[in-house]
């Protein structure tokens, strides 16, 4: 992984900048001894790590905008972290920067239920925002794997999605409104409590952007009422291809369930060794959930599971009650953690047309075997958000970067199909390269000439998205 | 001109000395008077991919929108942001086309729960000002690689791009529907109404007055629309009416349509604010003698004022300064569009991002200007 040269002029002016932040923050909000700033080193991707020049701990929209203005001065570069579980190393530092973090933003400004809004600063947690909600009935719908730690900051960098969006949507389609601090150190509000833009929808270009054009420190968000309950159905089929099919008719018969979760085999094996969630040991397997009342629950269960049976399941358990709920979510929860016993792994995040899966499974598999690393999937097969889960030594020498060279293939696999390098996880730094293979040059021009009209220092996360070629002289301006 | 190709479109923006107003089928026709050679998209037709399975739909930016409607419809599907017919409301006649769905960001009353067209819209192909053919987002429904420039085209009124091919996401038409009505509340009790019913757990699909009337619409199975129906009415909805089948329907599209205003002289108004706000602003509007419907659970007002002087814009535009929100002039006569800013002037900041997205997506400045201010 290559990162960009830090600006030796940055780095012997540290004390400058560090007394400069000092000035415009409390006290202890300006983290600068090498030792604590090791804790910034890195987010989730932890293959890369860079400790920065200094950490900025703003606790207001005020004092973002005074760091901002500073850095903006000084001419350095500003790293936004939400709570660091990026997975495609969207909070990765350089030692020349400032990692800007919102975690002592995290309070709840507003509810409104009669508006179905909350407003919130970007540092709060994604399930904490649920959980200033829910004893009214009310929750918060995308559902990061990550979401009792990641922020909703991150949240809008990388527009976050998960289990739920099928239904549900991903933060784009929930998030109403931001208050945004320019690179410059500008205030501006984006949207707010109502719908849509009056102009160009400017709210929509920033959500997504992984910090580039701005930093979010307040967001609207849309607050939906819970549904009366939920049950999903548990379903395993003897090849990808019919279970592929299967999740094809369901989506035809016009239900539409609020997930529809899809392991493999070899995924099967090893949450089944870890959880014993009970399992069958098959080709593929199903977690379908559909919501409402428990009448409501039966007619469309009735009708997934009657489906289901057209395609010949090798096991078909519909759960009953809360508990059995639970044993059935189980496995599909621990999937990630069970591989991570097996050994280290790299997650993938490609999104493919439904229609494709089993042939992508089935090449997935071909590559598996002449890289010789185990690839276990696991996804959200009713968007084709597929996540590989690639197992590697990272003691072994070597190993990691064959296990970079086997995601790159998959994922140009995915854009070959007609799918996309990432789904809800974010280009970061782990896929900058590989934008090429989905955008040509002039796709990509566009993007960065967006990107000069929002930041035209090149100053916020410069070194993320977008190969580094491709924005070298833009950086170095 | 009327390009057949996207190669061709490209080379007629490429060599085009002078600006272009860029037309689908022409029935939208909202924004400032764009005095300019007109560009067609209507000839850029046909619907490129269908897949049930997937829920995803891509055509080409002339098709029309009946077309895909008919296709959709053949497999059980459709657009779920609902987009209107706007040709009765604004005398205009033609066909609809997809691109221009998009290019407005047409979405009717089902907005309020599942989305606009903004959140519909999966991919687009598009030449910008220079003539440059370009794409952002694909096919499939979550994909974050790159910015979001699908969002940021979609209601963009052809003044960054002119579309040539749009991906879609569909969704099932649902077995049945049923709405509640009640025709004697107050357009606050109403609003209390409506929020009352989107805040339960039993998924409103659209919430609106209109003529007088409250209307709570429910879908889906039809086991599961007469369940919600009736815990509503015993519930929230107390005293509420229940009305079926296609006359539910017909309500839908109507307040789609706003075919209330359709043949009745004056200006139009379309303004977004927060759902809680939508009375009191008319009511605050009063001197405007205005008359009002009410969608997206009060969010959403069409407002029609007699056609005369700004025809309201300050005095709404005042009112939402302190509110919150924002007013398009969606019908008015030549004059009065010329005179008044007919979409929301952004607020500076936001207005100088505006204007350098626009002179990077096209820095001649030949695309529809003006269209939608400066």
């Amino acid at each position: 992984m290559q990162m960009p040269t830090p600006d030796a002029a940055i780095l012997a002016r540290k004390d400058h900048i560090v007394t400069r932040l000092q000035a415009v923050l409390p006290d202890g909000a300006v983290v600068h001894d090498p030792f604590e700033t090791r804790a910034y080193e890195c987010d989730a991707l932890t293959a890369y790590k860079c400790p920065p020049l200094c950490v900025v701990l703003p606790g207001s929209t005020a004092e973002v905008s005074a760091v901002m203005r500073v850095c903006h001065e000084e001419g350095v570069p500003v790293v936004p972290r939400g709570a660091g579980t990026s997975l495609a190393g969207g909070a990765l530092p350089t030692a020349d920067s400032v990692i800007l973090g919102v975690a002592r933003l995290n309070g709840v400004l507003e509810t409104d239920f009669a508006n179905r809004i909350i407003r919130v600063q970007s540092g709060r947690t994604n399930l904490s925002v649920t959980g200033a909600v829910e004893e009214e009935g009310f929750f918060y719908a995308p559902d990061p794997s990550s979401q009792l730690a990641c922020a909703i900051a991150g949240n809008i960098a990388m527009n976050s999605g998960g289990a739920h969006c099928l239904k549900y949507g991903v933060t784009t389609n929930n998030l109403m409104g931001v208050t945004m601090v320019m690179a410059d150190g500008e205030v501006v509000e984006i949207g707010g409590s109502h719908l849509d833009a009056g102009g160009l929808d400017l709210l929509g270009l920033i959500c997504g952007s992984e910090g580039q054009l701005g930093i979010v420190t307040e967001a609207t968000l849309r607050i939906l009422a819970k549904p009366e309950g939920a049950r999903p159905v548990l379903v395993g089929f003897d090849s990808n291809e019919v279970a592929g099919a299967c999740v094809s008719d369901i989506i035809k018969s016009g239900i539409l369930p609020v997930a529809i979760e899809f392991m493999d085999r070899p995924c099967i094996r090893a949450t089944e060794a870890f959880a014993g969630a009970g399992y069958p040991d098959c080709e593929a397997l199903l977690i379908i959930e559909v919501e409402g009342s428990d009448a409501e629950i039966d007619d469309q269960l009735s009708r997934i599971t009657q489906i289901a049976r057209t395609h010949n399941p090798v096991e078909l358990r519909e759960s009953t009650s809360a508990e059995e709920s639970a044993k059935i979510w189980l496995g599909r929860k621990s999937a990630f953690g069970a591989m991570g016993q097996i050994n280290d792994y790299m997650c993938l995040d490609g999104t493919i047309p439904v229609s494709e899966l089993p042939l992508v499974l089935r090449r997935i598999g071909e590559m598996s075997k002449e890289y010789g690393l185990d690839v276990g999937n696991v996804f959200h097969a009713g968007d084709g958000n597929m996540h590989p889960l690639i197992l590697f030594d990272a003691n072994k020498p070597g190993d990691l970067e064959k296990c970079e060279a086997f995601g790159a293939d998959i994922l140009k696999l995915c854009v070959e199909v007609g799918g996309c390098l990432t789904g809800e996880h974010g280009v970061g730094v782990e896929k900058r390269d590989l934008m090429v293979s989905q955008y040509n040059q002039n796709d990509l021009e566009i993007q960065l000439a967006v990107k000069d009209v929002f930041d035209p220092n090149w100053l916020l996360n410069p070194a993320k998205v977008f190969p580094l070629s491709s924005t070298e002289t833009r950086r170095a301006s | 001109m009327t390009p057949t190709t996207e190669a061709e479109l490209a080379e007629v923006i490429a060599a085009a000395d002078g600006p272009l107003r860029i037309v689908g089928g022409g029935t939208r026709d909202i924004g400032a008077l764009v005095d300019a050679a007109p560009l067609s998209t209507r000839g850029l037709t046909g619907i490129t991919l269908y897949e049930p399975g997937a829920l995803t739909l891509v055509a080409r930016a002339g098709t029309p929108l009946a077309d895909i409607e008919a296709l959709l419809a053949a497999e059980g599907q459709r657009l779920a942001f609902e987009p209107g017919d706007m040709r009765d409301l604004l005398g205009t006649e033609g066909t609809s086309t997809i691109g221009g769905v998009i290019a407005t960001n047409a979405s009717g009353p089902r907005r309020i729960q599942v989305g606009a067209a903004r959140d519909f819209c999966l991919g687009v192909r598009f030449v910008d000002g220079q003539g440059q053919v370009l794409k952002n987002g694909g096919r499939v429904m979550k994909n974050v690689t790159g910015y979001d420039l699908v969002k940021l085209m979609t209601g963009s009124w052809g003044t960054l791009g002119v579309l040539t091919e749009v991906s879609l996401k569909v969704l099932a038409i649902p077995e049945t529907e049923a709405t509640l009505v009640c025709d004697d509340e107050s357009a606050e009790t109403a609003v209390a109404s409506m929020a009352a019913a989107l805040g339960s757990p039993f998924d409103v699909t659209g919430a609106a007055m209109m003529n007088g009337q409250t209307m709570i619409r429910v879908e889906g199975l039809a086991q599961s629309v007469a369940y919600r129906a009736r815990a509503l009415q015993q519930g929230v909805l107390q005293g509420f009416d229940i009305v079926e089948g296609d006359a539910s329907a017909k309500l839908w599209r109507d307040l789609r349509d706003v075919a209330p205003f359709a043949g009745k002289e004056g200006a139009v108004w379309r303004i977004s604010v927060k759902p809680s706000d939508g009375p009191a602003l008319v009511r605050e509007l009063g001197a405007l003698s205005p008359e009002a419907i009410f969608d997206w659970g009060g969010g959403l007002i069409w407002l029609r004022v007699a056609d005369e002087g700004d025809a309201g814009a300050k005095l709404i535009r005042d009112d939402l300064a302190h509110i919150g929100g924002h007013a398009t002039l969606v019908r008015a006569s030549a004059a009065t569009r010329t005179a008044v800013p007919v979409f929301h002037p952004d607020p500076a900041p936001l207005a100088k991002l505006s204007k350098g997205l626009r002179a990077k997506f096209d820095p001649r400045g030949i695309l529809n200007p003006g269209l939608m201010g400066a």
